[in-house]
């Protein structure tokens, strides 16, 4: 472990609102708005943070401790994710496992939060979204176990290394796998179409609903623990996309850190041109994902 | 390279077909997935870019692509029946059937002896599983224009099967099953009119139960 590996949890965590940043601009370019300041996520929770927090009486500390641990559960995430050429400060053999539960033990904190206020409505988002999330896993796991196959790597940071030399080689493999981690980081982060960001109808909301009781600080973690989410999921895009274990170290790292920013104006464009999906139409798209890695499994395996 | 492109583009066409829920949808995927298909005997090793070659895929794509799905579109508004495919099996459901076609598709292209020695290795199963998802296809879907795309997709894996694997195979016969084909199609879209016209629907489960007045 070289001193650069400390940078991939400090830019996850020092840019990751930036990325929400630049998503809403888009939108909002799209939309042929002015659209607020890149910064604006920043200062958004930084007023946050310096909030009371209210607590209804019927909470217990289930629900004080779920921002707290989802947001310390996916920074723990953003140590196992290298950023291009630079490794991440921990790597062992199977960490994407741990990765894989890490994000889950955020959304489990975050249901158990949720239930915890009795909100009818909070349980029909905390229902939606572990529905969602266990159709989006197989698909995860699936498409991350192809790159690991295909590298013969099961650490994260192995794996998109050994990814520079063997990309090419896996071609149609590695197509299949952007598309079905596109498809992942999108339900996974609450995006249209499976999930609606801006929506303001408890109906219809999935993972807004689930943290509407949430105020101040706490408030602040979710949305943070979000942003940090969208960028360890956006960098396995990333990762994999660009060959970045070639060239030298700043070279790649200032690729990943464009990667990144490209991947947030997709996620804008896409959030611009889509509709919703249907509910009932959701299970086809995710388990449409699952479908491609397993192909690009397969693929592989030959 | 390119040809494992085409190839892994022809699986998706049939996994997207297996999962498709609107019957214009499916005959649009099918007419791409024969374009798809009709470039495999350019790109084939065995032929290289030969005229004959070109000829019969420029048959090919313009019998699959254009004249069959407009046949198709034709027989639909003529029929005038619900643009909902109404499967007997759920469209997740097959998905993970088509899913689970392609293993075994992979699997018997280890197994067959047949098969040894074919140098686009993808071709093979590709085609195994094209035929198989054409079955899949023919079996749990309702009305009788889906039966028909099922048929196609068969044919289309028979077709691949031949082009890229069996070098030995003639142009001279993937010609004639194509016009085969053609004939098949079209009588089955003047079929299809006419029960709908009889019956007013195009239900095929529901055709077991006629019997005399």
């Amino acid at each position: 472990m070289n001193s650069l590996s400390i940078l991939p949890p400090v830019l996850a965590l020092g840019l990751s609102p930036l990325l929400i940043g630049v998503i809403q601009r888009t939108k909002a370019v799209f939309a042929g708005r002015k659209g607020p300041s890149l910064f604006q996520p920043y200062f958004d929770l930084w007023k946050l943070w310096r909030k009371g927090a209210v607590y209804s009486r019927t909470t217990t500390w289930v629900f004080r401790a779920g921002p707290v641990m989802g947001l310390a559960a996916v920074g723990t995430a953003t140590l196992l994710v290298p950023i291009g050429s630079v490794a991440a400060p921990l790597a062992f053999a199977g960490d994407l496992v741990l990765f894989a539960y890490l994000l889950g033990l955020m959304r489990f904190v975050t249901v158990l939060a949720a239930l915890d206020t009795g909100s009818a409505f909070e349980g029909m988002g905390a229902s939606r979204e572990v529905w969602v999330s266990a159709l989006a896993e197989p698909a995860l796991l699936l498409a991350l176990g192809v790159v690991a196959q295909g590298t013969n790597a099961l650490s994260l940071s192995g794996m998109f290394a050994g990814l520079a030399d063997q990309g090419l080689k896996m071609g149609p493999a590695l197509a299949l796998v952007l598309v079905a981690l596109l498809i992942v980081v999108l339900a996974e982060n609450a995006r249209i179409p499976v999930d609606d960001p801006a929506t303001h109808l408890e109906l219809t909301m999935i993972h807004e609903v689930m943290v509407l009781d949430h105020s101040g600080p706490d408030l602040g973690f979710v949305l943070y623990g979000a942003a940090v989410k969208l960028w360890v999921l956006g960098l396995l895009i990333v990762n994999t996309l660009l060959p970045l274990g070639t060239g030298s170290a700043t070279w790649s790292l200032a690729m990943a850190l464009g990667g990144m920013l490209g991947l947030a104006v997709v996620i804008g464009a896409i959030e611009s041109v889509m509709a919703r999906l249907r509910l009932v139409v959701i299970p086809q798209l995710l388990v449409g994902a699952g479908a491609l890695a397993a192909v690009a499994l397969m693929l592989g395996m030959r | 390279m390119k040809m494992d492109f085409l190839l892994v583009l022809v699986i998706l066409t049939n996994l997207r077909l297996l999962a498709a829920g609107r019957l214009g949808a499916s005959i649009r995927v099918v007419a791409l997935q024969g374009v798809l298909v009709g470039l495999v005997p350019v790109l084939a090793p065995e032929h290289g870019p030969g005229w004959r070659a070109c000829v019969l895929a420029a048959g090919s794509v313009a019998l699959k692509g254009w004249v069959i799905p407009w046949l198709l579109f034709r027989a639909l508004r003529e029929a005038e029946i619900s643009r909902e495919v109404e499967p007997y099996v759920g469209h997740v459901t097959s998905l993970l059937a088509g899913l689970a076609a392609l293993g075994v598709a992979f699997w018997l292209n280890d197994r067959l002896p047949v098969l040894e020695g074919t140098s686009a290795t993808l071709l093979a199963p590709t085609a195994l599983f094209m035929i198989l998802s054409g079955l899949l296809l023919l079996v749990s879907r309702r009305l009788a224009v889906s039966q028909v795309l099922g048929f196609i997709v068969l044919e289309n894996g028979v077709f691949t099967f031949g082009a890229g694997v069996m070098p030995e195979t003639s142009l001279l016969v993937e010609a004639g099953v194509l016009l085969d084909v053609f004939a098949a199609v079209f009588v089955m879209g003047i079929a299809l009119f006419h029960i709908s016209r009889e019956f007013n629907h195009l239900d095929a489960g529901r055709l077991s139960e006629l019997k005399d007045v």
